[in-house]
């Protein structure tokens, strides 16, 4: 069986399995070292990205498409729109917002609940409304519902 | 009509280059094998002999065995030419890339570990690179750099340090056919 490994690979595997070998850690560099730990920082500096632009700022509704109006998601109150069959109620608080209440059947953007990431979705399709939200790096910054 | 042969003259080199591409692939092929938590993430463990032959015959042979190693590879797994086959060899091209740099980092200072956690940060950023501008058209990919750059600098790390450990030891190169 062991005529089948490459020979590149055997010769490798007898080497590594060899007796006496050194400690891993005389393998290391200075410079191993200093490069290791620049990394580490990186990559842990790095994680934030993993949350960040999720954040929304604002609150978009809309109506057949059209702006009805920009909401910031940094105080809270309530807005109503007008649409197709009824009232829409929107309500804002710091950092989310929600489709309150709306005279749609099924209720399905209420029952989305809260809203907190950037291009999060709530379509209360009956009432042709719907609520966006938005973050700072413009439409494109985070996940939709739809693709997502 | 006479039979005619074509005898491709073979040297030692693409004995030696063939040898070690056969490791790096034998390699490759066992790590599909391998469960992967996210797509893209996994040990690269045909990068130890891309290092190993680095350090041993210089840029040129290893390019050689990456590149083979991703042809070849992706030949045996049914990969040619699919999305991952691009991701792969845009990863390879880029760490040789930077391979092609740090072999000029002073070697009293920098040693395999280094080349290959530098090598593995290049595989990673090619790769989303590439998937960036081709597969997912989306700035979306780049919230997964913290968790491919985690996997990078482990694999890279551990990659290193084995490379290391078999440049340790002196070559017990076969004798060519």
């Amino acid at each position: 069986m062991t005529q089948r490994i490459p020979d590149g690979l055997r010769e490798l595997l007898e080497q590594a399995a060899g007796p006496g070998q050194a400690p891993w850690r005389t393998l290391l560099r200075p410079g191993d070292w200093l490069l290791l730990l620049c990394c580490a920082a990186l990559v842990a500096t790095s994680f934030p990205l993993l949350w960040r632009g999720g954040v929304a700022d604002r609150a978009i509704v809309k109506r057949d498409g059209q702006l009805v109006t920009e909401l910031a998601l940094n105080v809270a109150r309530k807005y109503e729109v007008t649409g197709a069959i009824g009232t829409t109620v929107i309500e804002v608080q710091p950092g989310r917002a929600r489709v309150l209440s709306d005279p749609g059947p099924r209720q399905y953007c209420v029952q989305q609940g809260w809203l907190t990431r950037a291009n999060a979705v709530a379509i209360c399709a009956p009432n042709h409304v719907t609520l966006q939200l938005a973050g700072r790096g413009g439409a494109h910054a985070g996940y939709d519902t739809i693709n997502y | 009509m006479t039979p005619s042969t074509i005898e491709l003259p073979v040297t030692a080199d693409d004995y030696r280059i063939a040898r070690y591409a056969a490791a790096a692939i034998a390699l490759s092929v066992a790590e599909t094998a391998l469960p992967s938590p996210l797509p893209g993430i996994k040990p690269g463990l045909a990068n130890i002999i891309v290092l190993v032959v680095l350090a041993r015959y210089g840029w040129r042979d290893a390019a050689w065995v990456s590149l083979l190693r991703v042809v070849a590879g992706s030949l045996v797994i049914g990969q040619f030419l699919a999305p991952g086959f691009f991701l792969a060899l845009a990863g390879a091209l880029c760490s040789l890339a930077v391979l092609a740099a740090a072999q000029h980092l002073p070697p009293r200072f920098f040693g395999p570990v280094s080349a290959s956690v530098l090598a593995a940060f290049a595989h990673i950023g090619g790769q989303l690179l590439l998937a960036r501008a081709w597969l997912v058209p989306h700035d979306g990919v780049f919230y997964l750099l913290p968790l491919f750059a985690t996997a990078a600098f482990l694999f890279g790390t551990i990659n290193g340090l084995v490379a290391a450990r078999l440049l340790a030891k002196p070559s017990t190169e076969p004798p060519t056919p």
